[in-house]
C-alpha cells in the first residue's frame, strides 16, 4: 500500500500550493509514490472524507497556512489527529508571515475597517459584520469564527518538522520531498522532532554573493530613491536587507535580484525573535553616536516593526500589537 | 482589580548591569546603605552590549514591568565600545516598542559608573516611581 499524503491549506494566499506544482514534472514521481488523501486546492475532497479515517492513517501532512479562524484551527487538529507526520509547511504555517500582520490590529478594528471604515464598503452594507450564525427562513448558516490573534501551526497543535519559505523554494521542496521518500522507501529513521527541513543552517548572508565592507550607514534609502550597487552589500548602501536575521536557504534570491531579503526563511537556528536579532545586527552598523542620532537615522526607515517582522510577528516573543482597546470576550 | 490589590502592587524591575560599572555602581549603593528601589531583579552581565534585545523583549514577556540596563558612561567602556552599541539598540528598541503599543519609558538605559551608588539609588527608586505611575504592563496574547 502505497504512503498516504495530504496538503492543506489554512490562512495562506495559495502560493504555497503553487510551490509545490512548480516542482514540474516531479509531481508526477511524488503523485506515484504517495496516495495523495487530501489536497482541497487541487483535488475534490471533503472534510468529511479526512475525519471518516482513522487516526495515524495519513502518512504525511504539509500544512501551510496560519491559523486565523475557528476553520483552521479545527483542521489543524483533525489533521493533526489522523497524521503521522505534520509538517508546517512555508511561512504562514511556521511563523504567521503575512497573515501574521493582522497581529498589529484587533479582531474589532479589522472588522471595524474591512465592513465599515474601507472606502470600498458600499453604503448599505457599511458595518454589517459577519457572524458565526445566522437564522434564515431556511435554516442556519454557520461560517468560522474569527480569532482575535492569527496563531502559528504549532502553537495550535504539535508539529513534527518546519519546512520554511515564501514560499518555500521548488528546489528546497524537491529536496525535503526526495529525502522523506528515501526515508519511507529504506526504512532509515526519520530526523529529530523540530527539524527544519529544506533549508539551511546559517544566515542569508552566507549565501549572498556580495561584496561586505565595514558598515556605516548613515541613512536608510527605500527602493525608488537609490540605484543599488549589484555587487556591494545591500546594507552597507543603506538598503534594508533582513539577511543577517534570516535563515539561509532560498539561494539569496531576492539579493540577486537587487532587493533586500525580505525574511522569509524566518529566524536562523538559535534566534527566537527574528525582529530583536535584526535590532542587534543593526546596531553594530548604524553610523550613530549618540541616541539622537541613532534616531534620526532609523526615522528614515519606514516601519521598522513590519519589516523586522514581515513574517515572523505571530511567532515572536510578544506575538503581537498590544491592541488599543481590550478584545471582546468572544475574540480568542 | 480592587483597591486593595492596586495598593499591594509594586512594579517588577528586570535590571541588566555590566560587570565593571554599574554592578559595581549597585554594590557601592548597598555597602553605602543608601536606599535603593526593592524592585529591582538584578542580573549581570559582562558588558551593556552583551543584552541582547531578544532578553528585554523576553523579560516584559514573562512579567517584568519595567527593563533598565546600566553601562558604563561612554568613553569609558571596558571593552572600548559596547555600551554605543547599546545606546543605538536601546533606542531601536524604544522605537519598537512604541509601535508594539508598550511605552517606551519602561525602558530605560542609564550610565553609572563603578562609583556612583547614589545614582544607582536615586536612578532605581525615580523607574521604580515612573513605572508606578505607568501602573503594570498588561500584555495580551
Amino acid at each position: 500500500m502505497k504512503p498516504k499524503l495530504a496538503l492543506y491549506w489554512a490562512s495562506s494566499c495559495g502560493g504555497c500550493e503553487i510551490a509545490v506544482v512548480d516542482i514540474e514534472e516531479k509531481i508526477l514521481d511524488v503523485a506515484d509514490f504517495f496516495d495523495i488523501v487530501f489536497w482541497p486546492c487541487v483535488m475534490d475532497f471533503k472534510y468529511k472524507d479526512v475525519e471518516a479515517m482513522p487516526d495515524g492513517d495519513i502518512t504525511i501532512c504539509l500544512f501551510n497556512g496560519a491559523i486565523r479562524t475557528s476553520e483552521n484551527e479545527y483542521l489543524a487538529k483533525l489533521l493533526r489527529a489522523k497524521s503521522k507526520v505534520l509538517v508546517a509547511f512555508g511561512s504562514c504555517a511556521q511563523e504567521g508571515c503575512i497573515p501574521g500582520l493582522a497581529n498589529f490590529y484587533d479582531k474589532n478594528s479589522i472588522f471595524e475597517f474591512v465592513y465599515k471604515n474601507s472606502p470600498s464598503v458600499d453604503e448599505q452594507s457599511k458595518g454589517i459584520y459577519p457572524v458565526p450564525i445566522t437564522h434564515m427562513p431556511e435554516g442556519e448558516i454557520e461560517i468560522p469564527e474569527f480569532w482575535n490573534t492569527v496563531k502559528t501551526l504549532d502553537q495550535v497543535v504539535e508539529v513534527d518538522y518546519y519546512i520554511p519559505g515564501c514560499p518555500p523554494q521548488s528546489f528546497q521542496i524537491l529536496n525535503a520531498v526526495g529525502a522523506v521518500i528515501d526515508i519511507l522507501k529504506n526504512g532509515k529513521p526519520l530526523p529529530p522532532k523540530g527539524t527544519v527541513l529544506g533549508a539551511g543552517d546559517k544566515t542569508c548572508c552566507d549565501e549572498c554573493p556580495r561584496e561586505r565592507k565595514e558598515k556605516k550607514i548613515k541613512r536608510f534609502y527605500r527602493p525608488q530613491e537609490i540605484i543599488p550597487d549589484p555587487n556591494e552589500c545591500l546594507l552597507d548602501q543603506g538598503i534594508m536587507c533582513v539577511g543577517p536575521a534570516t535563515r539561509s536557504g532560498c539561494d539569496a534570491l531576492c539579493v540577486k535580484a537587487n532587493i533586500g531579503c525580505r525574511g522569509c526563511y524566518g529566524a536562523p537556528p538559535n534566534v527566537t525573535d527574528q525582529g530583536a536579532k535584526m535590532v542587534a545586527a543593526l546596531s553594530s552598523v548604524i553610523d550613530a553616536q549618540t541616541p539622537e542620532e541613532a534616531r534620526k537615522i532609523m526615522e528614515t526607515l519606514a516601519d521598522p516593526l513590519g519589516t523586522f517582522y514581515r513574517f515572523s510577528m505571530a511567532s515572536s516573543i510578544l506575538k503581537r500589537v498590544q491592541p488599543k482597546t481590550r478584545p471582546d470576550s468572544s475574540g480568542k | 482589580m480592587s483597591t486593595t490589590k492596586e495598593k499591594s502592587w509594586s512594579p517588577r524591575i528586570v535590571a541588566f548591569l555590566c560587570n565593571w560599572c554599574t554592578y559595581t555602581g549597585a554594590d557601592l549603593a548597598g555597602v553605602s546603605r543608601l536606599k535603593s528601589s526593592p524592585s529591582v531583579r538584578v542580573i549581570r552581565t559582562m558588558c551593556s552590549g552583551r543584552v541582547d534585545p531578544t532578553f528585554v523583549l523576553k523579560a516584559f514577556k514573562l512579567g517584568a514591568d519595567g527593563v533598565m540596563i546600566g553601562g558604563c558612561h561612554i568613553g569609558d567602556c571596558h571593552y572600548s565600545e559596547g555600551n554605543f552599541k547599546t545606546l543605538r539598540r536601546v533606542e531601536m528598541l524604544k522605537i519598537l516598542l512604541d509601535q508594539y503599543g508598550i511605552d517606551p519609558r519602561r525602558l530605560r538605559l542609564e550610565w553609572i559608573s563603578a562609583s556612583e551608588g547614589d545614582k544607582y539609588a536615586h536612578t532605581t527608586l525615580d523607574f521604580e516611581q515612573q513605572l508606578r505611575e505607568l501602573g503594570p504592563l498588561q500584555l495580551t496574547e
